[in-house]
């Protein structure tokens, strides 16, 4: 039993068609409970009054952002060193996941910085590097649509995936350089001692919890998507040959 | 390797070739700037050094596409990948004609432009070197971007989307370096960073652009 | 029930109401496309078995 059994679209089909309902059915359950909570259940902070409750959309979003693109780097390796298709068309499936989260993350923080920071946006280097993050979503979704070969379309976002991480990284340590910033350290970390408050931490926890499983649950199914459009192709291909 | 660069340089050289194109680019937004934002000599001189870097990064993003798209359309990227020359070193040799044709004409009349905007004496000396060492990044970057989009009809609009993005680094480094030393700053960190973008880029960028190529010819 | 958000009610709520909206926009087109590309599989899938079959 390995993971690359799932590199066999049928085998991955039949698992998750099985394990999808119970990932729709945990992320429903995770993001119910923790934005309710959130939102209804948790005291004002004494700084931020209300608007401490955007934390609960904010942060998750912000994480997954950057974790979506971790996803993708790692399934573009795995498709451009193994050939796996599965890959290829997971990490087309997460693009559009992750640019979702990454203008929620660009919203919620506009609206939480126009009462707290005074402004809707500033020039702050994690603003910045979340702009330019979105940017790299587009240009990736963008060379997926231009390119009409899937193999070769495939090939060349991996490759465009690579670069780009390696530029959006330097990007996040150029703007650094560029302009200290406004916004607040990481909100979570386990080694600090200064960090968010045990209320809003535990239903912080579980909307944490409800993201990543719904951008699982849709990784999932969008890539289902993928497999079942590469396998419709194929059949058209065949017909016109017939 | 020389054959190909002096037939990349002729190439473009001649009329439609795109040669210029870039340079009066450059020179209208240079123009068009202070019209836009009013003729205060204070302002503008802060603006310069950012302005000129933007300008230089456009102008360059122009010609970008002709780098493989003529070559691939008449199949002499096809011969080029089949010669004993590294497809490798091919995407080098074409990154540093594109690089001669614009990054260089375009440092060089950076200081005239310059005047244009206003830059604080100081800065002159800094703009020019700042160019110098950033726009071979911008160049091989660009080939990277045009590699990717060679076998895209109309891959123009793409191409600026997919490299405008790889410029920022540059674009940070390069004006920041202009901006701190027309301010009479230590610029020695940006320029070496900038430095070193540039020769990263020129070191890996060629690999992952013939592997582009590649794909795209299969 | 509702809580008092005080002054910044606008902020919270149009952070929610914006980043529900976009889960739920990005939820909806996946589960759409999802729904139309099985459709139209079904329907090439039973045509290529038709002409096996006859």
């Amino acid at each position: 039993m390995s993971i690359w059994e799932y590199a066999n679209p049928k085998k991955f089909m039949q698992t998750s068609a099985g394990v999808l309902p119970f990932v729709w059915g945990l992320a429903a359950a995770c993001l119910g409970v923790g934005l309710v909570w959130g939102f209804f259940l948790t005291p004002d902070d004494f700084r931020q009054g209300s608007t401490v409750k955007i934390i609960y959309l904010h942060v998750p979003a912000a994480m997954m952002a950057i974790n979506a693109w971790v996803m993708m780097l790692v399934t573009s390796l795995i498709w451009l060193v193994r050939r796996h298709h599965v890959s290829a068309l997971a990490a087309k499936a997460a693009a559009p996941v992750g640019l979702t989260f990454t203008v929620i993350a660009l919203v919620t923080g506009a609206f939480w910085g126009q009462p707290m920071w005074g402004t809707w946006w500033a020039w702050d280097p994690r603003l910045t590097s979340f702009l330019i993050l979105t940017l790299f979503y587009l240009g990736y979704i963008a060379l997926w649509q231009a390119v009409e070969n899937p193999d070769t379309a495939a090939d060349l976002t991996a490759v465009l995936c690579l670069v780009g991480s390696v530029f959006a990284l330097l990007s996040r340590y150029a703007v650094l350089f560029w302009n200290q910033g406004l916004h607040q350290g990481a909100s979570l970390s386990l080694d600090k001692e200064e960090n968010v408050a045990d209320v809003f931490w535990f239903p912080l926890l579980v909307c944490i919890a409800g993201f990543v499983l719904l951008f699982v649950a849709l990784v999932l199914m969008r890539t289902r998507t993928e497999i079942r459009a590469r396998r419709m192709a194929a059949l058209l291909a065949r017909e016109r040959l017939a | 390797m020389w054959a190909l660069l002096t037939r990349d340089l002729r190439l473009a050289m001649r009329a439609g070739g795109g040669f210029g194109l870039g340079l009066a680019f450059f020179l209208l937004v240079a123009v068009l700037v202070p019209l836009g934002v009013g003729p205060e000599g204070g302002m503008l001189g802060r603006i310069a050094p950012g302005i000129l870097w933007v300008g230089a990064l456009l102008a360059c993003l122009l010609s970008l596409d002709r780098i493989f798209a003529l070559d691939f359309e008449d199949g002499s990227l096809d011969l080029l990948a089949t010669s004993p020359m590294p497809l490798e070193a091919v995407v080098a040799v074409k990154a540093f004609a594109h690089w001669l044709v614009t990054g260089l004409p375009l440092t060089v009349a950076a200081p005239v432009l310059a005047v244009l905007l206003n830059l604080p004496v100081e800065g002159y000396g800094w703009l020019v070197l700042s160019l110098l060492l950033g726009t071979p990044a911008l160049s091989v970057i660009g080939a990277f971007g045009a590699a990717l989009v060679v076998g895209v009809k109309r891959g123009g609009l793409l191409l600026s989307l997919l490299v405008l993005p790889l410029y920022v680094p540059t674009l940070i480094f390069g004006a920041e370096a202009v901006k701190r030393g027309a301010a009479g700053q230590a610029v020695d960190v940006p320029l070496l960073l900038l430095a070193a973008i540039t020769l990263g880029a020129g070191a890996m960028l060629p690999f992952a652009a013939a592997a582009a190529i590649r794909v795209n010819l299969r | 029930m509702m809580p008092d958000l005080g002054k910044y009610a606008f902020a919270v709520l149009a952070s929610y109401g914006a980043s529900l909206g976009l889960l739920m926009a990005v939820v909806a087109l996946s589960v759409w496309q999802g729904r139309r590309v099985k459709r139209q599989l079904a329907e090439i899938e039973a045509r290529a078995g038709e002409r096996a079959d006859g």
